[in-house]
Parts: structure tokens; sequence; C-alpha cells
């Protein structure tokens, strides 16, 4: 294991490498401090550039990128009321309060370091349970990874989305799209309308590029908010203060980072709902409960640090499993196949060294998160002062080229039109599309393990369930399924 | 712009009876009980049961839930422009990319997209020239992404 980390070192303290990550970094920060440009934008936007990358600095960036946009998220929160990414939605009030009450340095700085200590946690945690749960993915036949795949598909939908039944829709519509093209068990061209392009598939660049981007830039051309105000010019120093936090609030942070990891590793549950639930546990466990809301930094600590713990923890079932845990992740797994770095326990035994590098990188990424975002918050005002009416259009025009890139086509550029515009009506509708997208890049897995356990099993069903582990996995996916019901049946005990 | 869920369900619906229709021309692997159509079969059949729910949810809140609602953006003449010549310039880059080239296409997409925005004229035109040359620099030179010339002449 130490030669493996020793060539993982390697790996990674390339200049090459270490370039990329600065770069994505800054990306990351510039991206998740203007609102409207997401974290998921980010690295949908990186993928077409890391396309042309070898595979550790490829996956850098996009660790780098999202850490960082998770963070700077907090800045416009902060100095506009408006979160920068969703993640940073929860806390944005509270943050805001701080900045009216002249303590724009603390809510800052708070996000700033208790983000990087539960990206660290997070990590950490990766570092130690992904190898350890390899062990244990090693001994999976078709039967549990058809199980994995059901599950993770299961939380994207159960978990987290205020409609089940249009969350369900989704997913389907995600899985129908990586039905089509020639890729499957039986080789047969399949929904290709004789369209030679289609024949190898929707490529899944294009198509994220299209959903996350494109879409983003559709609600920017109709959005009616007035523009943009600066709450406060000044800023102080935003380390100034932080030990004391640390002393006063050691539970808050663990609290966060333990949560938020968990939320993470659990499919279908990203940042976003790690930052919700540990800013109502802060709360809900807070010796001054009365004082959330009015500026208490209180709730920053926890879920800053849950948001960004939550971005390694869903990298946990991605690399051992191949199962995201997150849109991000998704579009993570997709570069990894794209790179053949195919995620799954294999990867931990062939190539440890690649796997350690990753793990290199989030230590790396988390660590320089403090000097880059001390000056990101320095600059804030000069990038909230760019004018999105330049951005936007400048985004769709780099969109437009990255997805022509992956095959030289404008066939890409057509797809993104056609996936920017499916995303926009769904959303507009109340249709999450983080499941669609998991559906498109576990499409083919299940697929797969689900002929293959059929036809081993030559039609018997129960061969299902009779594997140890199959079993416990099935049972699990049963629970996630029956859990708005078992929530409906608590909450009409309660009321009775 | 909301349209009632009954209606996105008929849509659904729609898709998925199209989807189990294709899959009966699919051929069988012999010896075997599943064929290509299977898996999709499946999707199908789930996404009609979901269709059909989506119908009946729809059918019942039809009072509080119009057929279509239309949003706000949508009576604004200036939003729904901006939202139209996004995709129609998205439409115009596939079809003419290749004939006139990525650089006199990428001009124009920003030039339209920032006199639509009403970004300053002067900041509008220096920007629509400079910024696909820069992107055109990453891509073309460093990436070795073929973008097409069209009828300019191949400058380097």
């Amino acid at each position: 294991m130490l030669h493996a980390y020793a060539q993982a070192f390697a790996l990674v303290f390339d200049p090459y490498v270490l370039t990329v990550i600065l770069c994505s970094a800054l990306f990351g920060l510039f991206v998740g401090c203007i609102p409207g440009l997401t974290a998921t934008m980010a690295t949908a936007l990186l993928v077409p550039i890391t396309f042309f990358m070898p595979p550790v600095p490829a996956v850098a960036a996009i660790v780098t990128a999202t850490a960082m946009a998770i963070f700077s998220g907090d800045i416009p929160g902060a100095l506009l009321r408006i979160p920068g990414t969703p993640a940073s939605a929860a806390y944005t009030d509270e943050a805001y309060a701080m900045t009216k009450k002249g303590q724009a340095e603390i809510a800052l700085g708070a996000g700033l370091v208790f983000s990087a200590i539960g990206g660290l946690f997070g990590t950490a945690v990766m570092m130690t349970s992904a190898p350890a749960l390899a062990e244990i993915a090693l001994q999976f036949s078709d039967f549990e990874y058809f199980w994995m795949v059901v599950l993770g598909l299961a939380g994207a939908v159960f978990i987290g989305n205020s409609s089940v039944l249009k969350a369900s829709i989704s997913l389907l519509l995600g899985l129908l799209v990586a039905c089509i093209g020639l890729d499957n068990p039986a080789g047969h061209p399949r929904f290709t309308f004789g369209n030679a392009e289609l024949t190898g598939g929707v490529s899944l660049i294009p198509m994220m590029v299209g959903m996350f981007a494109v879409s983003e830039i559709l609600r920017y051309m109709v959005h009616m908010e007035p523009p943009l105000k600066l709450a406060t010019e000044h800023i102080g120093n935003v380390f100034k203060g932080m030990w004391r936090l640390l002393k006063k609030y050691p539970w808050p942070l663990v609290r966060g980072s333990v949560l938020g990891t968990i939320i993470g590793i659990q499919p279908g549950s990203g940042a976003d709902m790690a930052a919700w639930m540990s800013y109502a546990m802060a709360k809900k466990f807070s010796k001054e409960p009365e004082k959330f809301g009015t500026g208490h930094v209180e709730g920053i600590v926890e879920a800053g640090a849950a948001n960004n713990s939550a971005l390694a923890g869903a990298w946990i079932p991605a690399l051992v499993f191949g199962i995201p845990g997150d849109s991000i992740t998704a579009i993570a797994i997709g570069v990894l196949y794209l790179k053949g770095m195919n995620p799954g326990p294999t990867l931990f035994i062939n190539n440890p060294q690649n796997i350690y590098a990753i793990f290199l990188v989030f230590v790396l990424a988390n660590l320089i998160m403090l000097p880059l975002g001390w000056l990101t918050i320095k600059l804030a005002k000069n990038v909230l002062r760019l004018s999105r009416d330049i951005l936007m259009p400048t985004i769709l025009l780099f969109c437009i080229v990255g997805s022509f890139a992956i095959n030289n086509t404008v066939f890409g550029v057509a797809l993104i039109l056609v996936f920017g515009l499916l995303a926009f009506v769904l959303e507009e509708n109340g249709f999450p599309v983080a499941p669609a997208i998991l559906g498109v890049v576990l499409g083919q897995m299940m697929e797969e393990n689900f002929i293959k356990s059929m036809i081993k099993s030559d039609g018997d069903p129960s061969l299902f369930f009779t594997r140890p582990i199959a079993m416990g996995l099935a049972i699990s996916t049963f629970i996630i399924l029956l859990w708005p019901v078992f929530g409906w049946a608590w909450r009409k005990l309660r009321t009775a | 712009m909301k349209l009632n869920d009954a209606l996105l369900g008929l849509v659904f619906l729609a898709l998925s009876i199209a989807v189990l229709v294709t899959i009966q021309g699919y051929p069988k692997i012999p010896g075997q009980s599943i064929g290509p159509g299977a898996f999709p079969g499946l999707i199908a059949l789930l996404l009609g049961g979901c269709s059909l729910a989506l119908i009946w949810r729809g059918w019942q809140e039809r009072r509080a839930q119009p057929l279509v609602a239309l949003g706000a953006w949508l009576a604004s003449p200036r939003h729904l422009l901006n939202f139209c010549l996004t995709v129609v310039l998205l439409l115009f880059y596939v079809l003419a990319s290749e004939t006139i080239g990525f650089l006199i296409c990428g001009t124009i997409i920003l030039l339209v997209l920032f006199f639509s925005l009403r970004v300053k004229p002067s900041l509008a035109i220096v920007l629509a020239l400079f910024v696909p040359l820069v992107i055109h620099l990453i891509f073309y030179k460093l990436l070795r992404v073929p973008l097409p010339w069209g009828v300019l002449p191949v400058l380097w």
C-alpha cells in the first residue's frame, strides 16, 4: 500500500497535474460565486476539457472544481442573499443577516474554514472505508450488483424529492435514453431511427452539458428578478476569530461532518440535502436556538462542514461500486468510464495508485481552499459585478464547442439543444433532473446485470434473493421504497 | 410555463406506448427467453404505469391546476425573445457552422445575444469579436479540436 501511495504522490505532485488543480480551483471558485452557475454546471463545463487529459488530472480537475464551487456558493449568499449553488441555500438567510449586522467576515470565514475541515473529514472517511468496502464488493455477483444499482436509483427517487412520482418518471426517461444505440447485451440497434450518430448511443457529455448548463442559460434568459445588489463593500480579515469559533463549537463541527458524510454516501442525496439537514440539526441541539435566523454563526459552522463532507462521501459508492451519490458524481463516473478507469472494486486492486491519487487530490483541494478562498472573498465584489448578460452568452458558446469536441460533429450541439430544452421543461413542471442523469449513467450497468442474472437464474426470480448480501441489499431497497409509506403512517399515528 | 400533470402524463404515456410498439419488431435470441426488447419493455411498462398515475392526479386537481399556466416570462416579449433566440442560435450553429465556420458563427451568436440582453453596444461588438478568437485558440490550437474554418482561409 505504501508503494502505491508513493506512486500516487508522484502522480499528483507533477507540475502538469498541479497546474490543472490550480486552474480548476480558480474556475470552481468563480463559477460557485456567480449566482445561477451551480457546482454541477461547473463539472459539466469542465468535462469536455478533461476529455483531453490523462485520467488523474481529469479526475483531479473535477474534484477540485466541485469542492471549491460548493464553498464559494456561500459568498453571494452572504453578500447578495442569493446562494451561489443550491448547497448554500440552507444558511443563506443566516449569512445575509450576519452581513447586515456587519459580520460578513465571520460568516464567510466560518463558511471557508469549516468547509475545509468538513471536506477533510469526509476525505478521511473515504480513505479508510473505501478500500475496506472494495474488499466486500469483490464478493459481489450480478445479483448483488443488480440490487446495488436498484438501491442507488431508489435512493435517487425516494430521498429528498417533493414528488416521488415525478422523480420516478425522470429516472425512467433517463433509463430509456440509456437504451438508445447498439451497446446492449444483444448488440441490436435500438431506437436509432436509422441515424448513424445514434447507433453509438447518446453521448453522456453533450447530454450533461445540455441538462445542466444550457438549461441554466435558458432559465437565465427568462428570469425576471431585479439586478443584484451588494449588501456590503467592506469585508475584514476572514480568518480572525476562527480559532475561538472552533473551540466554542466543536460538536456542531463534528456532527455536521459526520452527518454530511453519511448523507453523501447515501445514493441520490448530495451536498444540498446535507446542508439543510445539518442546519436543522444545529438548531435542534443548540443551547441558543432562538438566535437562529438572526445572524448566528452556529448553523453556518455545522452546515458549512456538512455540505463539503457530503461531497467526499458521495465519492465512496461512486468509486467502490460505480453508483453515484449525486449528480456531480454521476458526471464523474461518466468521466472515469471515458478514461478507462471503470469504477468498481477491481480498480482498487489493479490500479490502487490511481485511487490513492484521487484521495490525495481531495486532501490537496481542501487545503488550497483556504488561501484561494481567502483570495476569492477579497475579490468577491469585483467578481459579483461581472455582468451575467455577458457571461451567459459566452458560456453558451463554450457549451457549443465543448459538445462538438467530443465526437467532432455538430450532432453533439443538436444534443445539447434537445436536452437543454427537455431539462428546462421538466424543471419548470417540477420534475427533478438528477434522477434522469443517474438513470442514463446506470442504465447500461443495470440492464447488463439484469440480463445476466436472468440468464443465470434461468427465469427463476428466487435467486435474486437467496445470496445473503443480495438479500440484505434487496431488503434495504424495499425499506427505501416503503419509506414514504412509513412516514405517512407515522404522521397519522402521531396526529391521531 | 406549467402544464397540467394530466397533459404531461399523456405525453409520457404516448412515449411508453411507442416504445412498446417499437420493441415488438426486435429479434429474439435463440434459446433465451429475453432479447434486446426485454429491458426497454420493462422500463416502458413502468413509465406507462407512472404516466397513468400522473394523469389521474392531474385530472383530480384539474380545478386547482389549469391546463396550461403560462409563466410571467411568456407574457414579456423581451424575455420570450431572449429564450427563442437562444434556441434559434443553437439551431443556426448546427445548420450553418460547417459552411461559414466557427469564428463567424460564434461572433454572430454572441452579437445577437448581447444585443438582445442589452449589453452596451461598443462592449458587445468588442467581446463578440474577441471571445470566439480566444475559444478558438484554446480548443483548436491547444486541444486540437477541428473547429470548422468555413469560408475563412485557414489562418493558423
